[in-house]
């Protein structure tokens, strides 16, 4: 077959056009908040502003706790799955991917009824409660990506003989789950967290609809206020996915270095 | 060690003696699924078959087809259909060009990563970057405006609008096409090129011939993922373009704020029908993956 790469480039160039040009010109745009000149002002007053860093501080907890809770749900699972009910593997999988069927918005929907005032289980009533919602909330989001890096990295090894090893050896249940499975799957793990980080961090529909200062909503509130600050917060939110999801591909790199 | 060895050996283990208590060990993440996954999820769909007072009835699935509500469908149908095609089209060739174009070695990982990057920058911030790039003072406004003396907004063209919010969702849908697709076309065998370009076929033949009736099931199928991937989004619309258009999500967003319905009972109908369009193109992508799988091996 006759091979010209004219055409691969003139795709890989058409593309990086159409995906650098919007990150150029959003990078222009912050830079004009003062007249005449280019300055770092729209971004001196978004990092300054109080609004900002709280409702930032409180997506990075927020994400830290999905991370947690989802480990603690996913991993354990997927052990076990792995481990004594290979025939249940279709069904769990299954349930993991149902959020990328089923829209959040309808998820955080199904939410508002089944746990508002007037249900049984009221969590939407306090701010805690609510802050435990939206956690559950982001969990279910980051299910399908969480249970199949832990899947995965648990495929890659032996499960059966380090349980046996371990048990032979005296350990427990729990013991062979935090000290052999945990550590063995860190790589795996880590990679689901930095996509949940960079899922979570910036979500909108779930803090908007539930009422939370999440960095979303004020992302939206700012944009629809300001002239040069959101483009400033569009360079920061696109430098915090990139740090996030550069550091999963390495770590995913390296997990492979390892494999090898 | 495979998946399959890992299942042999551990089917082969002491879990078939007592399956009753092994599977204790999985009702957390049931427990967990159905109290924040499955019962939040039937609930709406149980509701989108009551009236106000519980009782049962199919008003709200009719008041669906009101002008209202149906061109609220038709508009996300018709965003995520074009967006789908439009993110499968650029993809393809991206995805292409970087698996078998010849490129050198940097390009692929550089675009991959990109790729991963992108299929996530979407939402909020994603809707700020197009307003700096195709809003009205926006750079490339500007700069066609200056340099070819283009007035963008003369010809019509509005960014809260079908092309410009079509245009903004291929920002995440390109991206998630090329990371779909690049794992299917590394599945077409070099010999199958080789064998072709000796018995005198041209690349286009190739492509025509060999290629596209082997990858269909899967280019279809990624299709049917990105569709369904953009008609949940809910963020990058809103914060384009506010409540001025009237796609569902759009729709459903206010209704769960302010119950602009004025019927509870339709909001869950809106629901149950954007479960049902995504879980038809979910369906049907898993049914084509299924049926790629078979060639693509």
């Amino acid at each position: 077959m006759k091979r010209s790469t004219f055409g691969s480039w003139a795709s890989v160039a058409i593309g990086a056009i159409y995906f650098l040009l919007p990150l150029l010109a959003t990078f222009e745009f912050s830079l004009r908040m003062k007249r005449g000149v280019y300055s770092f002002e729209a971004y001196r007053i978004v990092l300054g502003d109080v609004h900002f860093q709280a409702s930032f501080l409180y997506s990075v907890v927020l994400a830290l706790a999905t991370i947690i809770v989802g480990a603690i749900i996913v991993t354990p699972t997927a052990y076990w799955v792995r481990l004594k009910l290979p025939k249940l593997r279709p069904v769990v999988e299954f349930v993991t991917l149902l959020p990328l069927v089923v829209p959040a918005i309808v998820i955080v929907f199904g939410h508002l009824r089944m746990y508002n005032s007037q249900s049984l289980l009221p969590l939407t009533d306090s701010n805690f409660g609510t802050d435990v919602l939206i956690t559950f909330g982001y969990v279910t989001l980051s299910l399908p990506y969480m249970y199949r890096s832990v899947d995965t990295a648990l495929g890659a090894i032996d499960v059966a003989t380090l349980t046996e090893a371990a048990e032979s050896l005296g350990a427990s249940r729990f013991q062979t789950l935090t000290r052999v499975i945990f550590p063995n799957i860190r790589a795996g793990l880590l990679s689901g967290a930095f996509l949940t980080f960079a899922i979570v961090i910036g979500e909108f529909t779930f803090a908007s609809l539930l009422n939370r200062p999440a960095f979303g909503p004020y992302l939206q509130l700012v944009g629809a206020n300001r002239a040069y600050e959101p483009a400033a917060l569009a360079i920061i939110a696109f430098v915090v996915t990139w740090a996030a999801l550069g550091l999963m591909q390495l770590v995913g790199a390296a997990r492979r270095a390892v494999t090898k | 060690m495979s998946e399959a060895n890992v299942a042999a050996t551990v089917s082969a283990g002491s879990g078939r003696r007592r399956p009753s208590l092994a599977i204790l060990g999985v009702v957390p993440f049931f427990v967990f699924a159905a109290a924040f996954l499955i019962v939040p999820t039937g609930l709406l769909v149980v509701g989108a078959f009551q009236d106000a007072e519980g009782g049962l009835t199919l008003a709200n699935i009719s008041k669906l087809f009101s002008p209202s509500i149906l061109s609220a469908y038709a508009i996300s149908l018709e965003i995520s259909a074009a967006s789908a095609l439009g993110g499968a089209v650029v993809g393809f060739f991206l995805a292409k060009a970087i698996v078998s174009g010849g490129l050198p070695a940097w390009v692929r990982p550089a675009v991959t990563t990109f790729s991963g990057v992108a299929s996530n920058f979407a939402g909020v911030p994603l809707a700020f970057a197009f307003l700096a790039t195709l809003g009205r003072t926006g750079l490339v406004t500007w700069a066609l405006m200056e340099w070819f003396g283009v007035n963008l907004y003369a010809t019509g063209f509005k960014l809260l609008s079908f092309t410009g919010l079509t245009l903004t969702y291929l920002y995440f849908q390109i991206p998630l096409m090329v990371l779909i697709l690049t794992p299917a076309l590394e599945g077409l065998k070099k010999e199958w090129g080789e064998a072709a370009s000796i018995l005198g076929a041209s690349s286009l033949q190739y492509w025509r011939m060999i290629a596209f009736p082997v990858l269909w099931p899967s280019l279809l199928g990624a299709t049917l993922l990105l569709f369904a991937n953009a008609f949940g989004a809910v963020a990058t619309a809103y914060a384009l373009t506010g409540s001025s258009l009237n796609i569902v999500t759009i729709l459903l967003y206010a209704q769960i704020r302010g119950d602009v319905l004025h019927d509870q009972n339709l909001g869950y109908a809106l629901a149950l029908g954007m479960i049902v369009i995504t879980g038809l193109a979910n369906v049907g992508y898993i049914w084509l993956r299924a049926w790629a799988e078979r060639w693509v091996k």
